[in-house]
């Protein structure tokens, strides 16, 4: 049963706090919930909850609510929100400390294509440093819907035809220096 | 390497396979205007919007190392055609200017990985590099055919102009309508040029993909536009390769050419037809082949 009400007590505002110490979210605790977000966001009508509600649920500390929703994943990153937030909140880059929170924690939706595609193509670049657009496509689906391959054929075949797929695995020579990154990083990949 | 180059090209994933007329239009172009560029050598993924979505740092690295090779080569000026890839880098520097903590990660990466320090690579759009490097008088003057009374709605996408604002103006871009008047285009009233395509949505939750791309694609021709220019391989990609599916959805005869402002640009110039990747449209074929392929004696030189 989908939840109705959001107890106080669940809340945590002390991550809410600490969430607010990373690049670009900064200002989130002054968001005045004006919904110019939610209005400017062109995927809004998709979304389980709307931008401007997962940054309420931020700001309030339900981490949960916020890192399961599918909105973070239907967010394209186009930053329209961001340049039109009266309070200049930079919210494309709280979708995605969300994206990564929720990976990290195991929280997003299983066989969501999304955030599948998502892990798909870094694993694709950490080995070859590039990505080949078929096999990510192919291997997400692979891993989401292998159905949609079928519905896939068709927009293959056109770009087959035009000589726009290529099936071959691309990869940089240097690969070693790309694999310095996990040692340096500090955050868990 | 040559050494006269003014640019290094960062061509990014698509631009060496569903984008690669973008690339084919770009270099050609700049051959016709006589500018020197040069491939990034040995260039990673930038991440696109997929590695940020995992971990920031690595993301922020993984472009570092397009700027550190280009550092390397000795050049200034980096050629992002992708919208996707320039934001990235973009951003990777912006981190790098904003946060400290940042800053110091890849000084480190650079350090362990043998790369040099980052010292004054600048990122660059073609858009805004053949505006504000060549400028739209030039590109008047080097016209020598035009389309004449072909109506084209500019479309920039999302990145090239959020957050930064070095490529256009974020609310109001006019830089595009400028250049595609210069080169004798009419551009329409298009109040959806920077309204997003969905992106990479059009693999994942392929129905609101494909929405997003009917709405710019009815749109444009509700006001007149022939054709819509683009300059991101993404954005070409969703609006051309879709178009038959939604014919069939809609049963609205939407045929509709989706090119790149190279393309555009670079016929203009003088450009041949395959040279240009005209032959790798999916959508609109009869109007590219008419348009770009007149016989000799109607073909309009100024
Ligand atoms: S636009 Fe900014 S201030 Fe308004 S609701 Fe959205 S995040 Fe809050
Ligand atoms: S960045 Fe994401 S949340 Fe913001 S407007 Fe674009 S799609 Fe919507």
């Amino acid at each position: 049963m989908e939840r109705q009400i959001r107890y106080q007590r669940e809340a945590d505002l002390e991550w809410a706090r600490q969430f607010t110490k990373h690049p670009g979210s900064e200002r989130l605790l002054s968001c005045i919930q004006c919904g110019t977000c939610s209005g400017t966001c062109p995927l809004s009508i998709y979304m389980d909850l709307t931008p401007r509600q997962v940054i309420a649920l931020v700001r309030e500390g339900f981490r949960e609510d916020a890192l399961r929703s599918k909105t973070i994943w239907l967010c394209a990153s186009c930053y329209s929100c961001s340049v039109e937030c009266p309070q200049k909140i930079g919210i494309t880059d709280i979708m995605y400390r969300l994206k990564r929170e929720a990976i990290r924690s195991n929280l997003y939706p299983k066989r969501f294509p999304i955030p599948v595609l998502a892990r798909e193509f870094c694993e694709m670049v950490r080995r070859h440093g590039r990505n080949s657009e078929f096999w990510v496509v192919f291997r997400m689906a692979l891993r989401s819907n292998p159905f949609a391959l079928f519905s896939m054929a068709r927009t293959g075949w056109h770009l087959w035809r035009t000589g726009r797929l290529s099936l071959r695995k691309e990869r940089i020579r240097r690969i070693n220096e790309l694999q310095v990154i996990p040692t340096v990083s500090k955050e868990v990949d | 390497m040559q050494p006269s180059a003014k640019y290094l090209y960062y061509p990014g994933c698509s631009l060496k396979g569903t984008g690669i007329a973008y690339e084919e239009s770009l270099l050609t172009t700049l051959r016709l205007l006589e500018v020197a560029v040069t491939e990034l050598p040995d260039w990673n993924c930038c991440g696109a919007t997929s590695y940020m979505s995992v971990s920031e740092t690595s993301a922020a690295l993984l472009a570092t190392r397009n700027l550190a090779l280009a550092q390397q080569a000795g050049m200034k000026d980096v050629l992002a055609p992708c919208n996707a890839c320039y934001l990235t880098l973009r951003k990777s520097q912006e981190l790098v200017a904003h946060y400290p903590e940042m800053a110091q990660e890849v000084e480190r990466f650079l350090e362990q990985a043998g790369l040099p320090q980052l010292d004054s690579v600048r990122v660059r759009h073609p858009l805004e590099m053949l505006y504000t490097d060549i400028g739209v008088q030039r590109l008047r003057e080097l016209t020598v055919r035009r389309l004449q009374g072909v109506r084209m709605a500019s479309y920039y996408g999302c990145q090239a102009v959020r957050p930064y604002s070095e490529v256009d103006d974020p609310h109001e871009p006019t830089r595009m309508d400028e250049i595609l008047r210069a080169v004798g285009v009419e551009p329409i009233d298009y109040t959806l040029k920077t309204k997003c395509c969905g992106g990479s949505l059009t693999g994942t939750i392929h129905e609101v993909g494909v929405r997003l791309n009917y709405i710019l694609l009815k749109e444009a021709l509700r006001k007149g536009a022939q054709a819509i220019v683009t300059i991101c391989p993404l954005c070409q990609f969703n609006l051309d390769a879709y178009q038959a599916e939604i014919r069939k959805q809609t049963g609205e005869p939407i045929d509709m050419p989706v090119l790149y402002l190279t393309q555009v640009v670079g016929w203009a110039l003088g450009g041949g037809f395959r040279e240009l990747g005209l032959h790798r449209a999916i959508s609109g074929k009869k109007l590219i082949e008419q348009w770009f392929t007149v016989k000799k004696e109607a073909e309009t030189y100024v």
